[in-house]
């Protein structure tokens, strides 16, 4: 058996530790070691998005990180997005616009669109087109995908003013 | 004819409707956007193995013989499984390539054709023993190209394939059938043309792209019982097609559909299904097996490729007399690409009555093709639509115009024997006149193109269940896939006819064991036809309801009516009861009779035909050939939008799939036969930034044979894309491209030959 490295990192904010092969990313470690589901494999290659989650406050495709890696780590994933019943605006958005058909590459899309709004509150639909061009979708056509995050963005800068 | 239909839809045009038309939140989003929706991917079963499928590196080879022996002993290794443990099947026939295209036997028939499989306690240990798999190949020549793999002397995939539809085929042939489909007489058609067009087209294999991967877990009890969990859209015709191949009983396998990460046909056939439970009763340990990306490239989907002529004539008032084809069909490895819906409908839309179709399926080294929405049929009107552009342009009419003159109306009888009821077509050729799109100004620079298509819409066997909880709320269950919100549009119609909020219908996919048998979920068959059947469940559990409340009140049964939710005295006569909602006749049920609920199935008829009009302005790069959309209207009629934001949705989803069949997608062979694009990085999908909003306009003209008049609308938005992109390029370049994707390359190609010839 190959060895096993003992990694601790927080994850959307509790603390956790796990035994790592060298080569499993942080998608292998997420679904099948901490039964964080909610982060999805669509290529494991980095070119559809599906996987995407935060590491230290940075967007990344957890396809393309080693676990090893996220040693000390701050991860966030889908399943820490709600706070208890409140849904994040962005996650309630995309629920009323049908910013989502079959869901798969939903997580992380709302993920990555949380990451923008984080860093461009008010985007443009280009901005927004371009930012998420990472995170491929088969269904929507991305139409309502862009109109829930305009919506999202709008509402949240609305509360903070 | 065992086709039934439910006897009276009660369709009332006037009928004031509560929920139907509005866009409540679907009951399955939540899951969704907090990631605990369970996919295939999602299921994690205590003592689960990883299972890994080893594939042929090689496009055509005989496998002489396969040592598993190294694997097996590889510590970790629970079962290794190859074509010796598949029962045998006789070649050519449906079971034996289905057999074959899961587990190659006599020979691998395509890069990527399944070998060997094993399953171990870790993916690490399961890679590694494929590494330990010894397969001994001859490798035969290969052939890619349909039309390559027609010629004599190329290399046959089946000896045993004779032509069927050719007299006298007695010789092993690439080319599966031949199909003629006719009417009236194009000779006298054409002879009364003024202008006459004939081009030649080829479109590319493209993949389906689902962003997941299929994905599965198989149990198997030592006494024979199998659980498979799967995303699928087809859950009874998986059970049914593995109990033929693995020779199970149907009642000893029972398969759960997981939420499904798009399909689009592309899951209405197995892959590593049959493969994981022979692993699963070989190791007596759950079984997960999960395709990667460059699997599900090389070796699942994608659509057919095509070659067609496509020749059509005119007379200067807009008539058009005749119309011929000629279509090739790639269909991978083994028959099963669905051509004959082709000349089936390729031209139904117009009037026509003089028709001549001549169609091939032809086999060569590529995965078998699977199902994409409205299956081969947006190949060949990308083909039909120039035509008719082109037609269009050389007496000087307006291409929607063209199309109103030629549209079909109720009455029409169409090349594949049915005769239309009311259609929309013309109201959808009126609406795109009258959009704002259409009649704002072309920008400069830019060009615009327009197209239709048609998609018949299907019905099928299809069951549900409806139960009527203790506190009245309903509870469906569903024979049909969700592939992207069929769920709560049912849940509408529920509602709708018992006259309750939405919110209290809940509704779940059933597994095999909990209905009989449901067709695929495809061809735009689950709103229609699950509706109906749900629809025809609530009204028994009305009439069931209504006795209870004619029990509990002591009068005649014929003496309750129920009317927006509520069960009443039919008249003064009956005698003075308050009106009882089903929460309180539900209350009652224990004394009564016990449960209350409603059970359909049927074979479901009465599709209405769908058709669109798409309209897309685009620019093109002079320097680079690149094409941008800037502006897309889809318009299309619903017969009734149940949910519009979800038709939206459809509508939008299908026009952003043509643009990338439109602009990028193919598949690349190296002359080794191997693909070279298995990846999402090389196999270029739309991104959200090569895309402008998509705008729709729903047209309603309603199916009378529906309670509330739809139609089914997932094919038909893909069906004119890539002919509208064409046509527009076509505007701006000055030569209507013939090829698809429409790539830059190609492009300035075109662009040069349109300078020589002083275009452009």
């Amino acid at each position: 058996m190959s060895r096993k490295y003992h990694v601790t990192a927080t994850v959307n904010g509790d603390e956790c530790e796990f035994l790592c092969e060298a080569q499993q990313t942080l998608l292998d470690i997420l679904r099948d070691e901490l039964m964080l589901s909610g982060t999805k494999e669509g290529c494991g290659t980095g070119d559809c998005g599906a996987c995407t989650v935060m590491v230290d406050g940075t967007m990344v495709c957890s396809c393309l990180v080693l676990a090893v890696e996220t040693e000390g780590g701050r991860i966030e994933t889908i399943e820490g997005m709600a706070k208890g019943d409140q849904l994040h605006p962005l996650q309630r958005n995309f629920l009323e616009l049908n910013g989502l058909q079959c869901g798969i590459c939903t997580p992380g899309i709302l993920i990555a669109a949380k990451a923008l709004l984080a860093r461009n509150p008010d985007p443009t639909e280009t901005e927004i087109r371009y930012w998420l061009a990472g995170n491929l979708c088969r269904c929507t056509g991305y139409d309502k995908i862009i109109r829930s995050v305009q919506a999202a963005a709008k509402e949240m800068r609305e509360a903070r003013s | 004819m065992t086709a039934t239909i439910l006897e009276n839809s009660g369709y009332n045009r006037d009928k004031k409707l509560k929920i139907v038309g509005t866009s409540p939140v679907k009951h399955d989003g939540l899951d969704k956007v907090t990631g605990r929706a369970r996919f295939g991917a999602d299921l994690f079963l205590p003592g689960m193995l990883v299972g890994k499928i080893l594939r042929s590196p090689h496009a055509h080879a005989i496998i002489r013989s396969i040592d598993i022996s190294a694997a097996e002993r590889l510590a970790g290794v629970k079962a290794v499984v190859t074509r010796d443990d598949f029962p045998e099947i006789k070649a050519g026939t449906p079971g034996g390539d289905m057999t074959r295209n899961a587990m190659a036997r006599e020979k691998a028939l395509y890069d990527g054709h399944p070998v060997a499989a094993v399953c171990a306690t870790s993916e690490a240990i399961a890679k590694h023993a494929l590494k330990l798999i010894k397969v001994d190949y001859e490798v035969l020549p290969h052939v890619i190209d349909p039309v390559e793999a027609m010629k004599p002397g190329a290399p046959v995939l089946h000896q045993h394939v004779r032509t069927k539809g050719i007299k006298g085929a007695d010789q092993p042939s690439n080319v599966i059938e031949r199909l003629d489909l006719s009417m009236g007489d194009v000779a006298k058609g054409f002879a009364a043309a003024d202008v006459i067009v004939e081009r030649e087209y080829d479109t590319k294999p493209m993949h389906q792209g689902y962003i997941e991967p299929q994905s599965c877990v198989a149990t198997a009890t030592e006494d024979g019982q199998i659980e498979l969990w799967c995303c699928t859209q087809a859950p009874w015709v998986y059970r049914d097609r593995l109990t033929e191949i693995l020779k199970i009983d149907q009642a000893k396998i029972r398969v759960t559909q997981s939420e499904m990460g798009g399909g689009f046909g592309g899951k209405t056939g197995f892959y590593a299904e049959p493969v994981a439970i022979l692993l699963a009763r070989k190791a007596k340990r759950p079984v997960k097996i999960t395709l990667t990306r460059n699997e599900v490239f090389r070796a699942t989907g994608p659509v057919s490729g095509t070659r067609s002529r496509v020749k059509m004539g005119v007379k200067k008032d807009g008539t058009i007399t005749a119309a011929e084809a000629e279509l090739i069909f790639q269909t991978g490895a083994f028959t099963g690409s669905m051509f004959f819906n082709a000349p089936q409908a390729m031209f139904t839309r117009y009037n026509l009555e003089n028709v001549k179709t001549v169609s091939y399926e032809v086999v060569s080294n590529r995965p078998k093709v699977n199902s994409f929405r409205a299956p081969c049929v947006p190949q060949v009107v990308f083909g039909v639509e120039g035509v008719v552009d082109e037609l269009a342009r050389k007496i000087g009419m307006d291409p929607i115009d063209l199309r109103l003159k030629n549209a079909a109306t109720e009455g029409y009888k169409t090349i594949y024997g049915e005769t239309f009821g009311p259609i929309g077509f013309v109201e959808t050729l009126q609406a795109a006149k009258k959009c704002e799109h259409y009649n704002s100004p072309v920008p400069e620079g830019q060009g615009r193109g327009v197209a239709a298509g048609f998609w018949f819409n299907r019905g099928g066997e299809t069951t549900g269940t409806l139960n009527v909880a203790t506190d009245g709320s309903i509870t469906l269950i569903l024979g049909t896939s969700d592939v992207a919100g069929s769920r709560i549009s049912i849940s509408m119609m529920a509602a709708e006819e018992l006259g309750i909020p939405v919110d209290k219908v809940r509704a779940v996919m059933a597994d095999t064991h909990s209905l009989g048998f449901n067709r695929v979920t495809a061809g735009s068959r689950t709103t229609f036809a699950t509706g109906i059947v749900i629809v025809d469940s609530a009204r028994k559990a009305i009439t069931e309801l209504s006795k209870r409340a004619a029990q509990i009140w002591g009068v005649p049964e014929e003496g309750v009516t129920f009317e927006d939710g509520y069960c009443r005295p039919a008249s003064s006569n009956v005698g003075t009861f308050e009106p009882m909602s089903i929460a309180q006749i539900a209350a009652k049920t224990t004394p009564t009779h016990g449960a209350i609920a409603g059970h359909s199935e049927m074979n479901v008829t009465g599709a209405g035909p769908g058709f669109g009009l798409h309209i897309v302005d685009v620019e093109v790069d002079k320097e680079t050939g690149r094409v941008d959309i800037k502006r897309y209207t889809v318009v299309e009629d619903a017969g009734k939008a149940i949910h519009p934001l979800q038709v939206e949705g459809q509508y939008q989803g299908g026009a952003v799939q043509g643009i990338g069949w439109a602009l990028n997608e193919e598949y690349y062979y190296g002359e080794d036969g191997r693909m070279q694009n298995a990846s999402f990085l090389d196999y270029r999908m739309p991104v959200a930034s090569d895309v402008p909003m998509i705008d729709t306009e729903i047209v309603e003209v309603p199916n009378p044979r529906h309670p509330y008049g739809l139609r089914g609308v997932g094919e038909v938005p893909v069906v004119p894309t890539m002919a509208a992109i064409a046509n527009a390029i076509g505007a701006a370049i000055g030569i209507r491209p013939q090829s698809l994707p429409m790539s830059p390359p190609k492009l300035l190609k075109l662009m040069d030959e349109a300078r020589g010839k002083g275009g452009g």
